[in-house]
């Protein structure tokens, strides 16, 4: 597999890269230590109340280091020397994505491990939280590589700030059925809302899958919906 | 693909092919035949359109017009099977820098198909023939201009292509990096078919079988460096150093010797026999101060001016 190589080398790029661990693996942590200290006085900055909002803001940190790293490297002339390598679009997405499925893997051990030594207790099927999990990690890898297939550096910041937005509003700080209207609404359409329920349902609440069947639909159809638009805006990008 | 272009028959070849980018025309209806194992050269000015005929080939820019096969491949039709013949070495520096030189090497071996064994022999063989062997495990972020700019072509031979594109190999390398570098390309021909683009005169003259002489996106002249320099002139050009000179004094000279060019540092002049006392009688009662006089060969740069009205170095 010719792209192995590629993501090797995107593999060594983000492990050997202190900044990038930090902002994905660090800050995520960080947040998880300082909030859950204000656990006895609110009940949700509990671990077991933050932990899943907090994994999905790892998740929104991966996709913005992604995106950041595949964008500059669209306009380094490493790239396009790759693009003249013999190797298909679907394999440079590959290449390009699976280094951060490892992120993500460590990211949610990490994390839960974390929540757990604080006294996050998952009452869920320990497999259906794993499974639950990678698919909301997989959507937010494909949402970072459709993003750094389609935008330049520069306007990468404001799309990071408006899926952290849609991410908080989405549920991961804030009840939708609380907030009501258009936010509701919006929220509902999206699949940020529906990748918190699930990941709440199946952890805290002990939910099975068909319980979070509906919210796993919506959120495997984004995923597909980002694949091909990352397909789509790659193999354009491949000959200008 | 055009249906007049004959498969196979050359290692590279264009027919019409041009780029424009609005109303700019960069490359405008090239037409290229190169032979399998020839070393081809294309020279020309900043800005000729050598590196966008470079893109359209390797598939990185789609033409506007024309199109072009390589080892019978037509790069419109068929993108992947081009860049399974081709390697390109780009303008710009192109390493990854987080990577060391042999983790540079694989990555590309690998990109190209290459198996291990295969990947690390040739790998070994080019760290040493450019000098990097001893620095072959430090991040290259650490390496100097020169060592990156050597690691960036040795990542297109990695891959043994059965054409080489080498866009600008040796700009910024000094002279013997430079040479280790023309010595190893000119070990290629007549196994490898190289596309090379340059402005360095002395680099096209040394290595290239064939010359196309590139200007504002056309061809202006094509053939071997002796029939381009013979398609001009075969008479010698006479160098003057000289201080004071004016215009004055350059055109009483012309009216002893009808191609006279002013030069940085005096003039040139072309012709049969100079005779140095004419010179002399010539210049002196003008306040000119002649430094020093000899003879040179037409050069490729005399071509390209003869042709264009333009240097080459600039």
């Amino acid at each position: 597999m010719r792209s192995l190589e590629l993501a090797k080398r995107n593999f060594k790029v983000v492990w050997r890269d202190p900044l990038s661990l930090g902002i994905t693996v660090g800050l995520p942590v960080a947040l998880l230590l300082v909030l859950q200290a204000f656990g006895e006085f609110e009940e949700v900055f509990t671990p077991t109340a933050l932990t899943p909002g907090i994994v999905l803001f790892g998740f929104v940190m991966l996709m913005f280091s992604e995106a950041m790293t595949l964008s500059r490297d669209r306009e380094s002339a490493l790239f396009a020397r790759l693009l003249t390598a013999p190797v298909k679009a679907s394999d440079f997405v590959a290449a390009y994505s699976l280094p951060y499925l490892s992120v993500a893997v460590i990211q949610g051990i990490v994390l839960f491990g974390i929540g757990v030594f604080l006294g996050l207790e998952v009452k869920g099927n320990v497999g259906l939280v794993v499974l639950v999990i990678l698919l909301i990690a997989v959507f937010y890898i494909a949402l970072g590589m459709a993003l750094g297939s389609l935008l330049p550096v520069a306007p990468l910041s404001g799309a990071y700030a408006v899926v952290l937005l849609l991410t908080i509003f989405g549920g991961a700080w804030m009840d939708l059925d609380a907030i009501g209207g258009v936010f509701q609404t919006v929220g509902n359409v999206l699949p940020f809302a529906h990748a918190l329920d699930a990941s709440r349902d199946v952890m805290i609440n002990g939910a099975g899958l068909d319980a979070v069947a509906i919210d796993l639909y919506w959120i495997l159809g984004y995923t597909l919906a980002t694949v091909a638009l990352a397909l789509i805006t790659f193999r354009r990008k491949m000959l200008e | 693909m055009c249906p007049s272009i004959k498969r196979d028959s050359f290692a590279v070849q264009t027919l019409g092919i041009s780029k424009t980018f609005g109303d700019f025309t960069a490359v405008d209806g090239i037409d290229l035949s190169v032979d399998h194992g020839e070393l081809f050269s294309l020279l020309g000015p900043n800005g000729a359109g050598k590196t966008t005929t470079i893109k359209m080939l390797s598939c990185l820019l789609r033409p506007t017009g024309g199109t072009a096969t390589i080892m019978g491949h037509d790069i419109r039709d068929d993108p992947l099977s081009v860049k399974q013949a081709i390697a390109v070495s780009p303008q710009e520096t192109a390493i990854a820098e987080h990577l060391n030189a042999w983790e540079n090497l694989s990555l590309m071996a690998g990109m190209h198909g290459l198996g291990k064994r295969e990947a690390k022999r040739r790998s070994s063989e080019l760290l040493e023939v450019l000098g990097l062997t001893d620095r072959a495990t430090d991040r290259v972020r650490k390496y100097s201009g020169g060592m990156k700019r050597r690691l960036s072509i040795a990542m297109a031979l990695v891959s043994d292509p059965q054409v080489l594109f080498l866009d600008e190999p040796t700009l910024g390398l000094d002279l013997q990096s430079r040479r280790a570098i023309w010595e190893h390309v000119a070990g290629l021909k007549g196994e490898t078919t190289v596309l090379l683009t340059t402005h360095y005169l002395e680099e096209a003259d040394a290595l290239a079988d064939r010359i196309a002489i590139i200007d504002e996106g056309k061809i202006v002249a094509l053939g071997t460096p002796g029939e381009l320099k013979s398609s001009i002139s075969d008479v010698p050009v006479t160098v003057v150093e000289a201080d004071n000179l004016t215009g004055d004094a350059v055109e009483a000279l012309r009216q002893i010797y009808p191609v006279v060019r002013p030069t940085e540092s005096g003039v040139e002049v072309e012709a049969e026999d100079v005779n140095l006392y004419d010179l002399d009688d010539c210049l002196r009662p003008r306040g000119v101060v002649i430094r020093s006089t000899y003879k040179r060969q037409v050069t490729l740069d005399d071509v390209f001016l003869h042709l264009t009205g333009k240097q080459l170095r600039e």
